[in-house]
């Protein structure tokens, strides 16, 4: 039988929040100079007291709610003892017995199966100071320290790497509707941990844990490199030890870290300084109410409202503001524009132009109402595909509407019967060779006759009218012929 | 309830102390007589008091999210032993944090 891997996972967000966690101090620290916002009770002076930041917590059972998790009615923080530098407190606080949120569920899909990865709570912490090593000391910037942390943690439930791509993926993709998490990774945004174990089905493997994962590359690659290094060992008859590793980003594999002797003794207990909350049933209510439509639920309301294909749904709702754009857009379609030539714009189009040029949808100046009136020019047969694309690389650079751009471009499709037809006598005229081949019944030559129509309106002439204009010009010679 | 020697020698580490056999022998007997002082305490019955880690009747104290001035960078690095431009400079750290 062969082993199969089991994985957990530990997600850390960092949230949205204008302050710390437990003070008034910014939480934007991107930018900022070193320790530039910092305070006494970042700094964990003597006497400095933390008070909790209301919209954190508020941001937090917000998440458990669209994880389907139980809600606390009490909840407390723990100081979770151990020394580091980048905690001068000596301790983090964090929510050890009692989280805010536990037992709850996140749906993944991969390859057309479903499956609910359980999570087994949501907590709430600071994230900790920034260490830079530098050459005979380690460099302090408290600027991150006390950030406002959500800690969201799976049960061991999921058991191939794309399992945990989609898990990633889709927990993002829920942090950032939210609006709790800028899912900004670079930036450090959100963090993993996972712990995986491999052993045949049925079986209990040694749990490994792979910390400080900075991207979803860094999860897989990680995951694989470490999968395949556990499934050695077993098939040698050897024993994997229960370890933590790191993982080296430019060498691509994992190393030791610790073992399980050297296991930190964090010495929870709670936090005096900081009093218990207990959570008003209809609070949570309220917050449950103000829930947006989830990427999933609405993925597949396009699949059936629109008949769009799971793939493309998918990629429509993977950002809200895509979402929104694209339901602003068939909002205002006109007749003749539906949501499946939206869609097929929206992604192929609109989102080469936006790879090409590095820009998100928020800082595309195409308006949903702009698109719509360049497809319904489009569908009505005013505008050639080709020009459409032509006019939407116009409107995405200047943000001008596409009227406008089809005036001062001249692209109008020529579909008027008195405007074409001097210009097909014309090509008829100046190609007497091919014009002798076409009366001859050589039907083939149309082909030839079409592109110079298209040539010379450049590219503008219905071509179902210019084909009809020459067959009709044609057979009016041979019958005076 | 005597501590081992094995416990003192583990507090201590988690306390980052290098004690010396005497030391050791000493705080042994010393935080054993403080454990059997508290355990005076485990004698009442506490049934029916849920836990608490309070001895305040406060709940649910919490601040709006609104951002307050941070202290001036030369205030932060005020009492700091060792600087280097507008950071802290620690000793060299090569373990990774928990």
């Amino acid at each position: 039988m062969p082993y199969r891997p089991t994985i957990g996972m530990e997600v850390h967000a960092q949230l949205l929040t204008r302050s710390k966690m437990f003070c008034g101090c910014s939480a934007d620290y991107w930018a900022a100079p070193p320790n530039s916002q910092v305070c006494p009770v970042d700094l964990g002076l003597p006497g400095a007291l933390p008070v909790i930041n209301a919209r954190a917590v508020e941001a937090t059972v917000l998440t458990g709610l669209a994880l389907n998790c139980e809600i606390a009615s009490v909840t407390r923080f723990d100081r979770k003892n151990y020394p580091y530098p980048d905690l001068p407190k000596g301790y983090q606080i964090s929510q050890y017995e009692l989280p805010l949120c536990r037992n709850g569920w996140l749906e993944i899909e991969v390859d057309g199966e479903r499956r609910r990865i359980r999570i087994r709570r949501v907590h709430l912490e600071e994230d900790t100071a920034k260490l830079t090593h530098v050459e005979g000391c380690s460099l302090l910037d408290f600027n991150r320290a006390g950030v406002p942390l959500m800690e969201i943690v799976s049960e061991p439930d999921m058991h191939s790497v794309d399992e945990v791509r989609e898990y990633v993926t889709q927990l993002r993709s829920v942090l950032r509707y939210l609006g709790v998490n800028s899912g900004d990774m670079e930036k450090g945004a959100m963090r993993f941990e996972v712990n995986v174990s491999v052993a045949r089905e049925g079986e209990r493997g040694t749990k490994v844990e792979i910390k400080n994962l900075n991207s979803f590359r860094a999860v897989t690659r990680s995951l694989e490199y470490e999968i395949a290094r556990q499934t050695r060992i077993l098939e040698r008859g050897g024993h994997v030890e229960q370890v933590t590793m790191g993982w080296d980003e430019d060498r691509e594999l994992t190393f030791e870290q610790r073992s399980k002797e050297e296991a930190p003794d964090y010495r929870y207990f709670p936090d005096p300084d900081l009093p218990p909350l207990t959570l008003d049933p209809a609070w949570v209510d309220g917050l449950r109410a103000r829930l947006p439509e989830l990427p999933r639920a609405k993925a597949e309301r396009y699949q059936r409202e629109y008949g769009l294909s799971a793939y493309d749904a998918g990629v429509l709702t993977a950002e809200r503001a895509v979402a929104e754009f694209f339901e602003a857009a068939v909002a205002a379609a006109p007749a003749g524009v539906d949501a499946k030539m939206i869609s097929n714009w929206l992604t192929g189009e609109l989102f080469r132009l936006m790879r090409a040029r590095e820009r998100s949808i928020e800082q595309v100046p195409i308006t949903p109402r702009d698109l719509v009136a360049l497809l319904e020019m489009v569908a009505a047969g005013r505008l050639t595909g080709a020009s459409g694309k032509e006019v939407l690389e116009e409107m995405f650079v200047t943000g001008r509407p596409p009227a406008e751009v089809v005036a001062a471009r001249g692209l109008a499709q020529i579909s008027d019967e008195a405007a074409l037809r001097p210009v097909v006598e014309k090509v008829l005229e100046e190609n007497p060779g091919p014009l002798a081949e076409l009366l001859a019944g050589k039907e083939p030559v149309l082909r030839f006759l079409m592109g110079q129509v298209m040539r010379a309106t450049r590219g503008q002439a219905n071509p179902q009218l210019a084909q009809r204009l020459l067959q009709e010009a044609a057979e009016r010679r041979r019958r005076a012929s | 309830m005597p501590l081992t020697r094995q416990e003192v020698e583990h507090i201590a580490e988690l306390a980052k102390l290098a004690l010396s056999q005497e030391e050791i022998e000493r705080f042994q007997e010393q935080l054993s007589a403080i454990l059997d002082y508290a355990a005076v305490l485990q004698r009442l019955d506490t049934e029916a008091i849920p836990p608490t880690a309070q001895v305040i009747e406060l709940k649910n104290v919490m601040r709006a999210d609104e951002v307050s001035p941070s202290l001036p960078v030369e205030d932060v690095l005020g009492n700091a032993p060792s600087r280097r431009d507008s950071y802290f400079c620690v000793p060299p750290v090569i373990e990774v944090a928990p």
